[in-house]
């Protein structure tokens, strides 16, 4: 976990100071709204269906127990006694009054925590690997590095009124996990001759207009992070359009200059910036790096973790919700936040405790937060798993799901977003619960579904296995169906499978799409995009639309 | 030819709370669709929304919404406006706690 300095401290007190001052300026009159508007964006706070909403930012989806707490303690004190969990790792308040923001954001600070850069077109909250720092498979920890750019971003004076807003997603494993593909910026770490650098991918998004990234430079020495990543905002700030929203993000950029022009322009804005730069960032991250505590892993006492597996409701969440450590006694642990039938990626501020107080005596006090919506507990050993799992049950917090049918991502949609078109929390939950009354999902395996409430797609339903999209169409809530998306490292975006269906309709249709699989697969070893990519789209279509409707979608 | 008129009411947020307020006809911020006054002519609407808009420090965003009239005063015609006047379906959170909807 990353100290923070003094620095940080009186940076967040003046800054909260400042907001505080413009909330009673606009509460006395002396601000009009569209003045107010953009000073609340810039400190995360929207105004929603029902109420203002507060966007907490989790910098790369890492906390500790401290930190976990005081996300608790706020949704109790100014919330309704839950918080919401993002697909961008981070948390959203969902009822706060606006006098009490100010209150809200110095509490947060008293533990380093804020919603800087939570909103507008700036540099957003930088994310990464949920496993960082824990994953069998990683070259290094992308944390210090995805802290440096955390550094440099916030209120970087260039990059505060950028065309549209910037994501920027960084993984230290060849598997990606942080869907490095679908951001303006991803970055893969990769080894040449032995020295680590970063794949640098740039113009991916989702959106009205999916695009997946294209590789701008395979390899970039970890040194030139940097500089490098300042000429592409330099470049995409002076050439990204500004005169239509939809055409603004960098994807767009990209594809119309054509990625050799934007390479040749980010290159040769890279000689100015790489000389600019001296060198600081390299001590900076050294100093970073000694700020990150590293735990002290135990060794011994593996042996537990099959001995616990002689219990089948352990064994069976065992099976799905861990992964494997880069410590061999150790294993990570991913907390479902999707019990059947409740809403995806919430947490109530008792969960929240639990949760921090399970990372302080068995998690060497770390905790992350996935964009898939769920709580990783990323250092246990395995000499604890079962005790672990018995505190989580009681918690209801030990659902056996994760990467199965009923892990669902979703985004707020029309219960909460201002710009949802359809609802997607209602549509999850149905599900959920349908796969369980079926018992259907350890049949079919790995099957990630994703349902997005409007085009803007934070539900990710691009490259979802089956993706869902929200509609209003003439009035009523519409669901169309992609098939075949990807969020890995072999991502791809989903085909449209044909017409939507009705709100009622939906959870059905999702149903004939696992059983067509089931009888469509060659074996158990064949997963759902396997099997998709084998087939094509034809025997899904016949699932969803019949022999006859088949036709007319094609 | 020009389309008909299709009835308004006047709504925004709460300043202070957030929450979906409607303008009433005799010039308060109701909690409740029903109180909402009805708007059947397109002249007297524009300025209601007006006189809204003028009040910068009670209420945030005020715009028309379609709306039809009921047995207990205008009803929601579109889903979207239908869920802000009553709350989120995943919890008894919202303007349907107080309102004793489902």
């Amino acid at each position: 976990m990353y100290r923070y300095d003094d620095f940080d401290a009186a940076f967040l007190a003046e800054r909260n100071a400042q907001f505080r001052a413009q909330v009673e300026r606009r509460i006395d009159g002396s601000l009009t709204e569209d003045e107010f508007k953009p000073l609340r964006l810039m400190n995360g706070l929207y105004l929603q269906l029902h109420a203002y909403m507060l966007r907490v930012a989790i910098p790369y989806g890492s906390l500790d127990s401290v930190k976990m707490r005081k996300l608790a303690e706020l949704a109790e004190k100014w919330d309704k006694g839950y918080g919401h969990f993002t697909t961008r790792q981070n948390i959203q308040y969902n009822w706060p009054k606006l006098p009490d923001v100010p209150d809200m954001l110095d509490s947060l600070a008293e533990v380093g925590m804020h919603a800087i850069q939570t909103s507008g077109n700036t540099i957003r909250n930088v994310t990464s690997d949920h496993f960082a720092g824990a994953a069998a498979d990683e070259i290094a920890d992308p944390r210090p590095y995805a802290e440096l750019i955390r550094q440099w971003s916030t209120d970087h004076p260039e990059f505060q009124f950028l065309p549209r807003k910037f994501k920027i997603a960084i993984t230290g494993s060849p598997n990606d996990r942080a869907v490095t593909r679908a951001h303006d910026i991803g970055l893969r770490m990769v080894e040449r001759d032995g020295e680590p650098g970063f794949e640098v991918i740039v113009g991916g998004g989702l959106g009205r207009t999916p695009m997946i990234g294209k590789v701008i430079r395979d390899f970039l020495p970890e040194g030139e992070l940097l500089p490098y990543l300042e000429a592409i905002v330099h470049v995409y700030n002076r050439y990204g359009r500004r005169d239509n929203k939809y055409k603004a993000r960098i994807k767009i950029t990209v594809h119309e200059a054509g990625l050799e022009t934007i390479r040749d322009e980010v290159e040769e804005a890279f000689v100015q910036t790489r000389a600019d730069f001296e060198g600081v960032d390299e001590r900076v991250i050294a100093r970073i790096r000694e700020r990150f505590v590293t735990p002290d892993f135990v060794a011994g006492g593996a042996e537990a973790l099959e001995e616990a597996k002689a219990d089948p409701v352990f064994r069976a969440w065992a099976d799905t919700n861990l992964a494997d450590h880069k410590h061999p006694d150790y294993a990570i642990v991913t907390v479902s936040l999707k019990a059947h039938g409740q809403t995806p990626g919430d947490a109530t501020a008792e969960q929240m405790r639990v949760l921090a107080d399970l990372a302080e005596r068995y998690g060497h006090d770390e905790l992350r937060i996935s964009h898939q919506q769920n709580v990783i507990l990323p250092h246990v050993r395995k000499a604890d798993l079962a005790t672990v799992h018995a505190e989580l049950k009681r918690a209801g917090l030990a659902t056996a799901n994760v990467g199965l049918a009923s892990d669902i991502i979703a985004c707020p949609g029309m219960d909460y977003c201002a710009l949802a078109t359809a609802r997607s929390i209602p549509v999850a939950t149905q599900l959920a619960e349908r796969i369980d009354t079926l018992r259907i999902e350890h049949e079919v395996g790995p099957l990630q579904i994703k349902i997005s409430g409007c085009i803007n797609a934070c539900g990710h339903h691009h490259v979802g296995h089956i993706g869902i999209l929200g509609l209003d169409r003439a009035g009523v809530e519409n669901y169309q169906i992609t098939l075949g998306g990807d969020a890995t490292e072999t991502a791809a975006i989903g085909e449209r499978a044909g017409p939507g269906f009705a709100y009622d309709e939906i959870v059905p249709a999702v149903e004939r799409l696992m059983l067509a699989y089931l009888e469509h697969r060659t074996d158990e070893g064949e997963g759902f995009l396997e099997t998709y990519r084998r087939l094509g789209a034809a025997p899904f279509k016949e699932a969803l639309y019949g022999p006859e409707k088949r036709k007319d979608a094609a | 030819m020009p389309r008909p008129f299709s009835p308004k009411i006047v709504t925004a947020n709460d300043l202070i709370e957030g929450d979906v307020v409607y303008l009433t006809a005799d010039d308060r911020w109701s909690r409740s669709h029903s109180e909402a006054e009805l708007l059947e002519d397109e002249a007297h609407a524009t300025i209601r929304l007006l006189d809204a808009e003028r009040q910068q420090n009670r209420i945030v965003g005020a715009y028309l919404a379609d709306a039809k009239a009921g047995p207990n005063g205008p009803e929601p015609v579109h889903f979207r406006e239908a869920f802000r006047s009553r709350g989120p379906s995943n919890y008894a959170h919202g303007k349907q706690v107080a309102a004793g909807h489902q």
